[in-house]
């Protein structure tokens, strides 16, 4: 599990005067899902040309697998599976034969293919309609279709490029459920780049931010959530004839909070508070019948990453 | 060299290709009129001649100004005759390069720019071939269909042009040597020629109709040598046709050089 597959020191990649990936330094490890979060442009489809040797780096060095990808391109590649942002499938073809054409590509044991083939159509629930062209499949099939054609080789490591961008939540839920399963059954590594905060913090063991191609956070989500999250809603429910001399209280500490329906939701500086609130509550003779903390997510963390960015220009 | 891969990509590109009404098109209707239909009106010309009461004078003053070896290629031909080996077997010559230029420069322009229309070039680029492979494939996509149809086109000219010209020579006339060096050695390097400015095109063409719109231009030289044909300024003949032959392979080996170096997975990918 901390065998390093991806291993990038100081990257950098200029397109003439614009910065794409900026000083980058990361690690990846054998069997993780990794989140690779950052806005549109942010450099995350440039990193994953650089990692599979479609593009030649300004500076920085990196290692993929056993593999440089400068020097062992080609071979590298028969490792990986990439899932781009667009589906990238041959719509005058049908299913069978967009797979069938990069299993010769991939090297897939010629005996094998049309077993190989046939056996992904089937997990992929594409195998009723996989002599018709894939021009009129739906949104969904396609991005099942593409995701099979990243499987065919069994790759060691798989990019997967916005999986989920335009499809409908059913569709979406479909490919989560398929990156858990690679990840768990396979042991495949899997290096997701997304803007989708909801899908990283379901799927992904670490996450990275990525800010005008330059590195802002590296973590599990929970860890992010503590390192950037410093305010913390609580709600507060206590009797409806008390509910007055709760907020006298709060107000006397100089908390702020604000009445929803039966609960007063209060913000706190940070979780060490929640003690000394129930404190203060109590020690006034208030029935406290519920305190809870929200769960910060990974949608706060990212706006609170990019405030600090922003406040630093 | 991975060929598995490399066939992989021809089969790939092959199916698309067929798929695709404005390649297929061009493709069938072009041999189907000038090796199928033309042979026959050109061999009913010499009756309608007759009918009409008109005469080949001007034909006569044509060959006449023609180099004295095509003069010693008709001799002891009548004029009927003469008519029909005139126009079958020399004035179609140039216009039958027409057929494997156009159909490597359309399947080369759908290969290369229609690839990048279609979005379906980055699959290609995160395969694990080198970029020759991938090159050579792009190449032999085009390359192979156009010299199999230029052959197909071949085989049924002879058919055409023998069977429309039967009545007229009474025997088998064609292909004479001239034919078999053309289509053998100028054919495959023409087929390459259109592939190679179809490739230096694509990288700067938008789609399909742009690249096959700008690579268009690689028929003038065909309509030039038609000319030279038609005046006799360039007659075709044997040393000829060799000689043309060797400037267009070599005129294909400065091509291919530099679409070599533009198609690296660097530059297309930025252009995906």
């Amino acid at each position: 599990m901390n065998q390093p597959v991806i291993a990038i020191t100081n990257l950098t990649h200029r397109f003439g005067e614009h910065i794409a990936v900026d000083d980058l330094t990361l690690e990846v490890r054998s069997g993780e899902i990794f989140g690779f979060l950052g806005h549109n442009g942010a450099g995350k489809t440039t990193t994953i040309r650089l990692l599979n040797g479609l593009l030649t780096p300004s500076s920085g060095e990196m290692r993929v697998l056993r593999f440089n990808p400068l020097q062992d391109g080609p071979a590298l590649r028969a490792h990986t599976g990439v899932l781009t942002e667009t589906p990238s499938l041959d719509e005058r073809l049908s299913a069978y034969d967009n797979l069938s054409i990069f299993a010769d590509l991939y090297g897939v044991a010629k005996p094998e293919v049309g077993r190989r083939v046939e056996e992904l159509l089937e997990e992929f629930e594409l195998l009723d309609r996989a002599k018709e062209k894939v021009a009129g499949y739906s949104k969904g099939m396609k991005q099942r279709l593409a995701i099979a054609r990243a499987l065919l080789h069994k790759p060691e490591l798989l990019f997967l490029d916005e999986p989920t961008a335009g499809l409908d939540p059913l569709a979406a839920q479909h490919v989560h459920d398929l990156v858990l399963r690679l990840a768990g059954r396979d042991g495949c590594t899997v290096f997701l780049c997304t803007h989708n905060l909801t899908e990283a913090e379901r799927l992904c063991d670490r996450v990275a931010v990525l800010d005008h191609g330059r590195l802002a956070a590296l973590g599990t989500p929970r860890e992010l959530t503590r390192q950037f999250v410093k305010r913390l809603v609580v709600e507060v429910d206590v009797s409806e004839e008390q509910v007055g001399d709760c907020q006298e209280l709060l107000k006397k500490h100089a908390l702020e909070a604000h009445r929803e329906k039966e609960t007063l939701l209060v913000t706190l500086g940070g979780r060490e508070a929640i003690p000394q609130l129930a404190g203060w509550l109590t020690g006034s003779g208030i029935r406290l019948y519920r305190l809870a903390a929200h769960e910060s997510d990974l949608e706060e963390v990212y706006f609170s990453i990019h405030q600090i960015r922003e406040s630093e220009k | 060299m991975n060929w598995r891969a490399v066939l992989a990509i021809v089969r790939k590109d092959l199916k698309v290709v067929l798929q695709n009404k404005s390649v297929i098109l061009p493709i069938v209707i072009i041999p189907l009129v000038l090796f199928g239909v033309l042979p026959w009106m050109v061999a009913f010309a010499p009756h309608l001649v007759n009918i009409a009461g008109v005469s080949f004078n001007q034909l006569e003053e044509l060959i006449a100004r023609m180099p004295s070896g095509f003069q010693a290629s008709l001799a002891g031909l009548n004029l009927n005759q003469k008519v029909i080996v005139f126009f079958l077997v020399y004035m179609l010559a140039p216009i039958f390069l027409i057929l494997p230029l156009m159909v490597a420069s359309v399947i080369a322009a759908d290969s290369f720019a229609g690839e990048r229309e279609r979005k379906t070039l980055e699959a290609l680029l995160y395969s694990p071939t080198t970029d020759r492979e991938l090159f050579l494939a792009k190449l032999l996509s085009a390359w192979l269909p156009a010299v199999g149809v230029a052959l197909v086109g071949f085989l049924m000219y002879a058919i055409m042009a023998n069977a429309a010209g039967w009545l007229v020579m009474g025997r088998l006339f064609f292909p004479n040597l001239m034919w078999l060096v053309l289509v053998f050695w100028v054919v495959p390097a023409v087929a390459g020629l259109g592939l190679g400015v179809m490739v230096l095109v694509s990288v700067r063409a938008q789609g399909f109709q742009d690249a096959y719109q700008l690579g268009s231009v690689v028929v003038v030289p065909v309509l030039l040598l038609v000319f030279g044909q038609v005046s006799g300024i360039m007659v075709f003949s044997i040393q000829v046709v060799l000689l043309l032959g060797l400037g267009v392979w070599f005129l294909n080996g400065i091509l291919l050089w530099l679409g070599n170096r533009t198609f690296q997975r660097g530059r297309l990918i930025a252009r995906v």
